[in-house]
């Protein structure tokens, strides 16, 4: 239980810095960002936001720092992520709301369908190594060098502009009301197609490389000739002894980088226009809707954090060794 | 072995090998490689126990992974045959068997203990399991409960509560661990076990009780064992028979008696000089000057000769063959590896023979 | 970057081997290695770029010309934009931005890497947790989000700005496999004994610990470029740097900001990515370099697969494969 324990306490720490991070960077950052914020708002902004906003930024002189960072936190608890600028008057939290469940959709099911892929190809890989599987690596290291976004742009190209195969943007027919018909369904899945498949691709490359090493890695501890020497199938020695140790360090490295690829990701949707969170984000981005930005930022940490939990029991599960006490 | 005469061998008494290798040669590497082992020749007679010593390096490790086809890349066979002998007397190849054949005699035939308990098992499952999973791939019909119960059964034949069954092996000490991994070799009561320095890493106090309750599970069981360790004095103890190899190869192969109150071969008198005959504090091997040759770039002659205090001209130039000894006397099953018991192959190569220093010819 | 991330897992076992003392027969051998020469061969020509390609540029990449949206020509390498811009020059004159944000970040990060991975490896205890715990929380916070905020308020971020942005963010990784090696370092005898010498730390840090980190400071180094690469072409990219400062994410911004993509423009966007694969890939392959010269398990053999082939050898666990092929001249 002392694994839990410690890994519950720091993500914690985790969720602190990163929102201590978010209080920082708009005071310490130079200019006037309330001043920056209503010339974007573009008089949309009343003037009863003012204050608002400047709680969000600690611009209010009057107040020392301390205090506004105890006012940020307790505006956080309430689950108050400040008002957005762009969609008027909404409330940040209710913006990110919307998009949240497209993102997890798409980012969260193409980034497991790439892990589970690309690990049980890199098994293959560097268990049956000086094969012809070999000659996988260097496209697997050609498409882990590629950025993701523009990988994105290649299969638009191809696909949607040259074959007409799937729609470049968008993320279900916009002549459909949302509801939960099996048309809509049809229809978000074969939005959802190619960006998934974009973040299939370009990022599998890394499972496969890494999952790779780690058998080779494995395949020459003694457990894997013990079990050899046992004269146990192959399939028991691939998947019991080596593949089943392999995967520890590629969980955990799962975790860890998680954040790069959800970064990674979040470009997709900016590419195909799909509405999620990243999606969201760059369009808080360009229009200096400052509090939205933060908020995206906030709510992808907490995302990151929760799949890395959700690693970590997957961990547990795999590893009798965390699970020791004392 | 084969390099004994035929007459001699006619002669052996307890003539009855259960594994026979012959003229194993390995190589290291595929492209550019190192010749770690050069035809090297041993036999394992049934029910015996064979000490195989050396330096770390000489080879003695890659013998018993290469007779068994589990040497890791990029190690390669290279040539020669390993012939096992059942129970019925039909004989075997094991260099020539296909994967299917070689996946149902391994375990069942011959059973490895390896050298780091500590890593020799697999540490996401309960040691239960991989005790049973041996069992189970060589006999169909068996259930799991059955394969877990014969499994408590050997547990308890080490020493170990079989309600050990279902812990972790981190959860075991370091002795128990290899308690476990010899409950695990002997799960199909196979006719020979390999172990491979089974007693390096734990302290003297364990390494005594492993040693003992091998001797006992042998004498009750009656399996072969081949020993491999650099501790001669261990040996001494244990082995009926012991093979010392340098540098990838046999250079003395005699009774436990002979190699220890008569060694022919100098580096075996060195060996034996370096290890105090007593249990002590182990010690680094002080007895011969040098180390051991670069394996990748082996000079001809006598491997050995640099370090050898009893080398001439001939040593250079001529590589000793493993032979019968030149003492009037001694075991004629005993065979060694030096010039200086070969005066004929001396003689034939245009070199002056010389005789076998006395320290080497002690009665 | 999860390629790299793996490395951590391994670190610790591998630490035996990186350790030991680089004689100069094994720098040679790490020159041998085909990937690692092929991913310099690479990088030397994209500084060799970075460096001259400003002059040798044929065209002015901001000048318009009546070439509008031409397809590669002698005229134009690469075609050009959709008011005549020459895409050529402009990949040209960008490779410099791209490679100084890069190097300028990549040394940022693994200074700052080096300096808190070894002082946690070096000090232990509390220190050690606390750094552990900062370098976890960098790692695990979304980098490129958080890079898009930050730069996102900044009023103007030019290249440097955006390098030193990435270093604050990106130097997490390079730290924690440091720390790791620095503490398996400490165990050793070498270390302790000059310890019990009562050598200074900062002796005993530059002069024992830093030589015997150099494979793993280069292989985080290249793999913090690459990152830093990465993410500043994507910031150029979606727009949220300077779009007038030429790097390959700014040709990919405009291609994209004026419908290449759906006038079948494909020289736009095409080299550019191409460029970004190639740097990537280079980087990559140094790095593969450097990691099996640290670990020589994973050399995959050194040897080609068809010769192997021909005399019927497949290396694999467990089965050692056997060839006759020795001489048997004994009885």
């Amino acid at each position: 239980m002392r694994f839990f324990v410690r890994r519950i306490i720091f993500y914690a720490i985790t969720l602190w810095a990163a929102i201590t991070i978010n209080f920082f960077i708009p005071r310490v950052m130079p200019g006037d960002p309330v001043q920056a914020a209503i010339a974007a708002g573009g008089g949309t902004i009343s003037p009863d936001a003012i204050p608002a906003l400047q709680a969000l930024f600690g611009i209010d002189p009057t107040q020392s720092l301390w205090s506004q960072y105890v006012d940020y936190l307790q505006m956080l608890a309430h689950g108050d992520l400040g008002t957005s600028f762009t969609y008027i008057g909404s409330p940040v939290l209710d913006v990110i709301k919307q998009a949240l469940p497209w993102t997890i959709g798409l980012v969260g099911i193409a980034t497991i369908i790439s892990f589970v892929i690309g690990t049980l190809i890199g098994s293959g890989i560097g268990w049956r190594r000086g094969t012809w599987a070999d000659s996988l690596l260097p496209i697997s290291t050609f498409f882990s060098a590629v950025p993701y976004f523009w990988l994105a742009l290649i299969a638009i190209a191809i696909f949607s502009v040259a074959l007409g195969w799937f729609p470049s943007s968008g993320s279900y027919d916009r002549n459909m009301v949302p509801n939960l018909s099996w048309d809509f369904i049809g229809s978000v899945i074969y939005y959802g197609t190619l960006p998934a498949l974009t973040i299939v691709i370009s990022s599998i490359s890394g499972w496969i490389l890494g999952m790779r090493n780690m058998m080779v890695t494995v395949s020459s501890e003694d457990y894997v000739t013990v079990a050899q020497a046992k004269g146990l199938s192959e399939r028991k020695v691939l998947f019991g002894y080596a593949a089943r140790n392999a995967i520890l360090p590629q969980v955990s490295s799962f975790a860890l980088s998680l954040g790069f690829i959800v970064g990674g990701t979040l470009i997709m949707e900016i590419v195909f226009s799909y509405q999620g969170i990243g999606f969201l984000l760059f369009n808080a981005v360009n229009a200096k809707d400052y509090p939205l930005m933060q908020g995206c930022f906030l709510v992808i940490t907490i995302a990151v954090l929760a799949a890395n939990i959700l690693a970590d029991f997957v961990y547990g599960a795999l590893d009798p060794r965390t699970r020791q006490e004392g | 072995m084969s390099a004994v005469p035929e007459l001699q061998r006619a002669a052996r008494p307890a003539h009855d090998p259960v594994l026979e290798i012959k003229n194993l040669s390995v190589d290291y590497g595929y492209d550019d490689p190192t010749h770690v082992l050069r035809q090297v020749s041993l036999n394992l007679n049934r029910g015996e126990v064979l000490g195989l010593a050396g330096e770390s390096g000489c080879g003695k490790s890659t013998l018993a992974y290469a007779a068994t086809r589990l040497l890791p890349p990029p190690g390669l066979i290279t040539g020669g045959q390993v012939l096992f002998t059942d129970r019925d007397g039909t004989q075997s190849d094991i260099l020539a068997m296909n994967d299917s054949d070689l996946r149902a005699s391994r375990w069942q035939d011959m059973a490895i203990v390896f050298q780091g308990a500590m890593n020799s098992l697999n540490p996401v499952f309960r040691i239960g399991r991989q005790i049973a999973d041996g069992i189970q791939a060589h006999k169909p019909g068996i259930s799991k409960k059955e394969a877990l119960e014969r499994a408590g059964e050997l547990l308890d034949m080490v020493g170990i509560s079989a309600d050990r069954l279902r812990d972790y092996p981190h959860q075991l000490s370091g002795g128990m661990r290899q308690r476990v991994m010899i409950a695990m070799a002997l799960a199909l009561d196979p006719q020979v076990l390999i172990m491979d320095e089974p007693t390096t890493a734990l302290d003297v106090v364990m390494q005594r009780q492993i040693v003992e309750q091998i001797a006992e599970l042998r004498e009750r069981l009656g399996f072969s064992v081949i020993f491999i360790t650099h501790d001669v004095s261990l040996l001494i103890e244990i082995a009926d028979r012991i093979a010392i190899m340098y540098a990838g190869e046999i250079v003395e192969d005699a009774s436990s008696q002979d190699v220890y109150r008569r060694p022919r071969h100098p580096y075996a008198d060195g060996l034996l000089h370096s290890f105090p005959p007593l249990r002590g504090p182990r010690r680094e091997l002080g007895g011969i000057p040098g180390s051991p040759p670069d394996m990748s770039k082996l000079p001809t002659g006598c491997p050995f000769r640099d370090r050898c205090e009893f080398a001439w001209d001939a040593c250079a130039a001529i590589t000793p063959e493993l032979t019968g000894t030149a003492v009037a006397g001694d075991d004629p099953r005993r065979t060694v590896a030096c010039l200086r018991h070969t005066p004929d192959l001396v003689q034939a190569a245009g070199f002056e023979p010389k005789p076998v220093p006395e320290r080497l010819a002690l009665r | 970057m999860s390629i790299d991330s793996e490395v951590l897992e391994r670190d610790l076992d591998v630490a035996q081997e990186a350790a030991a003392p680089t004689s100069p027969r094994r720098k040679f051998l790490f020159m041998r290695n085909t990937k690692a020469l092929t991913g310099l061969v690479i990088l030397g020509f994209f500084t060799l770029m970075a460096i001259i390609g400003p002059w040798i540029a044929p065209y002015d990449p901001d000048a318009r010309s009546k070439d509008v949206l031409q397809p590669p020509s002698w005229d134009h390498l690469f075609g050009t934009t959709h008011i005549g811009q020459d895409v050529f020059s402009q990949i040209l004159v960008g490779t410099r931005g791209v490679m100084v944000v890069g190097f300028v970040a990549g040394i940022v990060a693994t200074t700052i890497g080096v300096l808190i991975g070894v002082t946690a490896g070096y000090i232990g205890g509390f220190g050690d947790e606390g750094l552990s715990a900062l370098s976890n929380v960098f790692l695990v916070i979304p980098q490129l989000p958080l890079i898009i905020i930050i730069a996102g308020q900044l009023p103007s971020a030019g290249g440097l700005t955006v390098a030193l942005v990435i270093a604050a963010t990106g130097w997490a990784w390079g730290a924690r496999v440091l720390r790791a090696q620095t503490l398996s370092l400490r165990k050793r005898d070498f270390i302790e004994a000059a310890r019990a010498n009562g050598e200074k730390s900062w002796r005993i840090i530059t002069a024992e610990i830093l030589p015997n980190l150099t494979a793993i400071i280069a292989a985080g180094f290249v793999g913090t470029v690459g990152f830093a690469v990465l993410s500043q072409i994507t910031l150029s990219f979606i727009g949220i740097t300077s779009v007038s400062e030429w790097n390959w994410g700014t040709v990919l911004f405009w291609a994209q900001a004026q419908l290449a993509l759906q006038q079948g423009a494909w020289w736009w966007f095409v080299p550019a990515g191409l460029c970004i694969a190639l740097l990537g890939m280079s980087l990559t392959l140094i790095n593969f370099g450097i990691d099996e010269f640290v670990n020589p398990r994973l050399r995959s053999t050194g040897l080609n697969a068809r010769k192997l082939r021909k005399r019927q050898i497949r290396p694999r666990i467990g089965f050692t494969p056997v060839v006759h092929e020795a001489k048997e001249d004994r009885s």
